[in-house]
């Protein structure tokens, strides 16, 4: 009585499974499909630089990478350790002007004053978002986002660090190939170094606050620690990106604390496909030419970024990544029942 | 000078608590963590705004309709959006954020900007208190808000819905149990609390223009009243409006007009580090605790 | 001979808003016994559990280890000295192969100060700790089970995972948590030799049960707890004569009465 029942099955490929072990390295087919992808992400973002049309682009190529270090440290934070970050401004603010500051008074060249002011921006975000590492996630989230909106309503109050005219006079990079070239070997770096990290040991740890803090309790770690921890690693990324950023655009003002790189990095990890971290990058490569093309419109953008971020998170899409990496992984049958 | 500081730090006390009801009340009872608050704010003052002038109609009218058009948009947003992603509180946060985000920033793009939009005060003038000259504006603030504060005390113990809505709020699956819909009355707790919103913007938007930046400025107090006073504490909420409504106007005195954020930051950040669960905060200090 | 007790729990009281759940609650652990938790559901058992361990801070009493005051030491810090515990709701990682789990508690620093279950000191390779913990406490190697993903393990062998997670730190205490829960007879049979051997190594076992029978086996005391209180302590056979212990299982005998004549 009963009509024929199909249902879908998802199986990984083949080949998939048989790339799991050390077999990968046994065929050219095989290795072929786990360096591929990866290949292809490489070469195409070391070919990007050249393949675009006039200094305007470029300067967008490296503003894709300043955006994707925000999204890279977000969904890091968010899908492996389980803290929304709402204000990824705070970190490009505080490298940024930091960065600014140790050009303009020290006279620093922009190599030191990018590595610096990563690591002292880092220090200093990651002690300012202390306090509420100990407690539930609602917390970070919440002051994650007021800290950006804070320091510059303090900056433009007290009028310090150049209120709001912002801090003139930044030197640039030596030249736009080096500005270009360097960022994106740095997206790369911290992409695949930030993969590696997840699958370690610690990474374990860091992924098992999220899923299981009593269980890591119990097995004696402190978890305020390794939330730090985290946090420093994300602050590094964030940091950096605004301490690159004050030097693209020679200039350090209040509007680093904005929200563009707040939401832009939230709305790319949700359309790239979260907790894949290539996702994120792929999604800021989407969104950034986007943005650009609707900078006329002005604050439109992150009207839009907003409305499509909550069409996402509503309608539980995949993100592009995740819908990828599915494809590519298994593939799909129907079953009888 | 003190009975100024007196009275204005009552009067910025009550603005406080104003602010802070609505989204208290949403989280009180459905535990959603409503933040399109500030948006939901500014929304309603300029609805007030529009039917004022471009549509001419009278000031009590507009009022009111723009009140209910709020309620029904905060009653919207969770029957589209947040219901979808109810139980998931980091995407709840995000969600509503993201929406608040959308309202004040689409806001802003279509032109509210600049001094031109304000809202007529109920009255004009003032009364003298000792030396101090206080509009009747700010003194209906007063009153407004302590009579809200008080009505809304009474309904949530002593009325039907309103003793449903604090079943929710202390145990949910409990109170589902009891035949009560948890997505009616998140709906009503949304409703209510955009109410509250839109109130507190129809009091205390005359008293200066309706900006975008109030929005997020809304937010952040109200945030900073609830984690204060205790997520969840009637109590706490008041006491927290007073003590960071009376450091702000002490800092205001004493140090500058531009700290008034300042203060409620480190309320927040003092109250994580010192005492998690907020003055009164009836949820155990476990759960706030990881 | 050490004679101060391993564990001593003097008053615990815990209080939730309007409920007490564990009210004046006082014993002690000897070094190496197994000592068995029992109690009707609701008798604040896994609640003392907490309050030993640091997952819960008790409103007043206190908490001794080797005459050290450890009341109301994070959990985190607890485990550190060595007083480990299971969970009664597992939680493992389904989409981990089971060895990986307990790359987690080598990460801690005790296992690297201790070097882990039957290390000496120094924590070698942590994968390969883990591996041979697994295979001591019954994860057969040649059937390669210890690589085999947690989602396809049947209860018996996560519940001896939740135990491996504790000697990954080289316990100085294991206190279970119904770890016999849910498991078969012939499960269970498993078991007690396991727990029997922990304790040939050293290890003090404490484990709160409600399968009476299996328990009074291996329990060398047990201490039976009911509404927050302490009911009676002895060894087995003094509980299982006990009449208040009854009662407090299964009714009063008033109650049998009268359903005998309803």
């Amino acid at each position: 009585m009963a009509a024929e029942q199909l249902r879908k099955e998802r199986i990984d490929r083949g080949i998939k499974v048989r790339t799991e072990g050390i077999y990968a390295l046994m065929s050219w087919r095989e290795l072929l499909y786990l360096i591929g992808p990866r290949f292809l992400l490489i070469a195409g973002m070391l070919l990007l630089p050249l393949l675009m049309p006039g200094m305007y682009w470029q300067r967008v190529v490296s503003i894709v990478c300043i955006y994707a270090l925000l999204a890279l440290s977000f969904d890091f934070l968010a899908h492996f350790v389980g803290l929304v970050s709402l204000g990824g401004a705070f970190f490009v603010g505080t490298g940024g002007y930091l960065a600014a500051i140790l050009n303009t008074s020290f006279g620093l060249p922009p190599i030191l004053t990018v590595f610096l002011a990563t690591l002292l921006g880092a220090a200093l975000c990651t002690v300012l978002l202390l306090p509420c590492l100990p407690m539930r996630g609602v917390y970070f989230a919440i002051v994650s986002l007021m800290y950006p909106l804070l320091l510059a309503r303090l900056i433009e109050a007290m009028n310090i660090l150049g209120g709001t005219d912002g801090i003139m006079g930044v030197d640039s990079f030596p030249n736009r190939w080096i500005e270009q070239y360097l960022l994106i070997a740095v997206v790369l770096i911290f992409l695949f170094g930030a993969r590696r990290l997840v699958n370690t040991d610690l990474g374990l740890v860091l992924r098992g606050i999220k899923d299981n803090d009593q269980a890591i309790r119990a097995s004696a770690m402190n978890i305020t620690h390794y939330k730090a921890l985290a946090v420093f690693i994300a602050s590094i990324m964030g940091c950096l990106s605004g301490a690159c950023l004050v030097h693209i655009y020679m200039w350090s003002g209040v509007s680093q604390f904005a929200l563009d790189f707040s939401i832009l990095p939230i709305a790319a990890t949700v359309i790239g496909g979260s907790s894949t971290l290539v996702g994120p990058v792929l999604g800021c490569l989407i969104l950034v030419p986007i943005s650009e093309l609707l900078r006329d419109f002005g604050t439109l953008r992150i009207v839009s970024y907003s409305l499509i971020l909550v069409g996402f998170i509503v309608f539980r899409s995949e993100g592009l990544m995740v819908y990828g990496q599915r494809k590519y992984h298994q593939f799909e049958r129907w079953t009888r029942i | 000078m003190n009975v100024e500081i007196l009275i204005y730090g009552t009067i910025n006390s009550v603005s406080l608590a104003l602010y802070a009801l609505g989204f208290a009340m949403v989280y009180g009872v459905s535990r959603l963590p409503n933040f399109a608050h500030g948006a939901l704010f500014v929304l309603a003052g300029f609805i007030a705004w529009t039917l004022l002038n471009s549509l001419g109609l009278n000031y009590m009218l507009s009022a009111l309709l723009s009140i209910i058009a709020t309620a029904a948009i905060g009653v919207m947003i969770y029957r589209f959006v947040l219901i979808r992603v109810r139980g998931m509180e980091i995407s709840e946060i995000i969600a509503s954020y993201a929406l608040g985000l959308a309202i004040l920033e689409g806001l802003r793009w279509s032109g509210l900007k600049g001094m031109t939009y304000t809202l007529p005060v109920f009255m004009e003038g003032s009364l003298q208190i000792g030396a101090v000259a206080v509009d009747y504006q700010r003194l209906l603030v007063v009153a407004a808000g302590s009579a809200l504060v008080a009505f809304l005390y009474f309904f949530t113990h002593y009325t039907r819905i309103g003793l449903a809505l604090r079943g929710m709020a202390q145990d949910e699956r409990a109170a589902m149990m009891l035949g009560i819909d948890s997505d009616a009355m998140a709906m009503a707790a949304m409703a209510l609390g955009s109410t509250l919103a839109a109130l507190a913007a129809i009091f205390l938007l005359p008293l200066g223009n309706i900006v975008v930046e109030a929005g997020y400025n809304v937010l952040i107090l109200a945030i900073a009243v609830c984690i204060v006073g205790g997520l969840g504490s009637w109590a706490g909420a008041v006491l927290a409006a007073f003590l960071i409504g009376f450091a702000q106007i002490l800092t205001e005195v004493y140090l500058g007009a531009h700290y008034q954020m300042v203060v409620a930051l480190l309320a927040i950040i003092l109250t994580l580090v010192v005492r998690p669960s907020g003055l009164f905060g009836r949820q155990k200090e476990l759960e706030e605790r990881v | 001979m050490n004679t101060t007790p391993l564990l001593q729990v003097e008053g615990i009281t815990k209080t939730f808003g309007g409920i007490t759940a564990v009210n004046g609650v006082s014993f002690t652990v000897n070094d190496g016994e197994i000592l068995g938790i029992i109690g009707p559901n609701g008798s604040g058992k896994t609640t003392v559990v907490n309050c030993i361990t640091g997952f819960v801070k008790p409103t007043s009493g206190k908490v001794y280890f080797r005459g050290k005051d450890i009341t109301g030491k994070p959990a985190h810090k607890i485990a550190d000295i060595g007083i480990t515990r299971t969970f009664q709701v597992m939680r493992p990682y389904y989409s981990l192969p089971a060895y990986k789990n307990l790359l987690i508690p080598l990460f801690s620093p005790r296992a690297r100060r201790t070097g882990g279950w039957r290390g000496g000191g120094r924590l070698g390779d942590r994968a390969r700790v883990g591996i041979d913990i697994l295979e001591e406490i019954g994860f057969e190697r040649d059937s390669y089970v210890p690589y085999k993903m947690t989602s396809i393990l049947p209860t018996g062998y996560l519940k001896r995972l939740e135990i491996a997670r504790c000697l990954a730190l080289r316990p100085e205490i294991i206190i279970c948590d119904e770890v016999f829960s849910g498991l078969s007879m012939s499960e269970i049979a498993s078991m007690v030799p396991l727990i029997e051997r922990l304790q040939m190594d050293g290890i003090t076992i404490v484990m709160i049960e409600h399968r009476l029978r299996e328990l009074f086996r291996v329990a060398n005391r047990v201490l039976v707890l009911n509404f927050g209180q302490v009911l009676m302590e002895g060894n087995p056979d003094e509980v299982m004569a006990d009449p208040s212990v009854r009662d407090a299982y299964f009714g009063s005998r008033r109650v049998e009465e009268i359903m005998e004549h309803a």
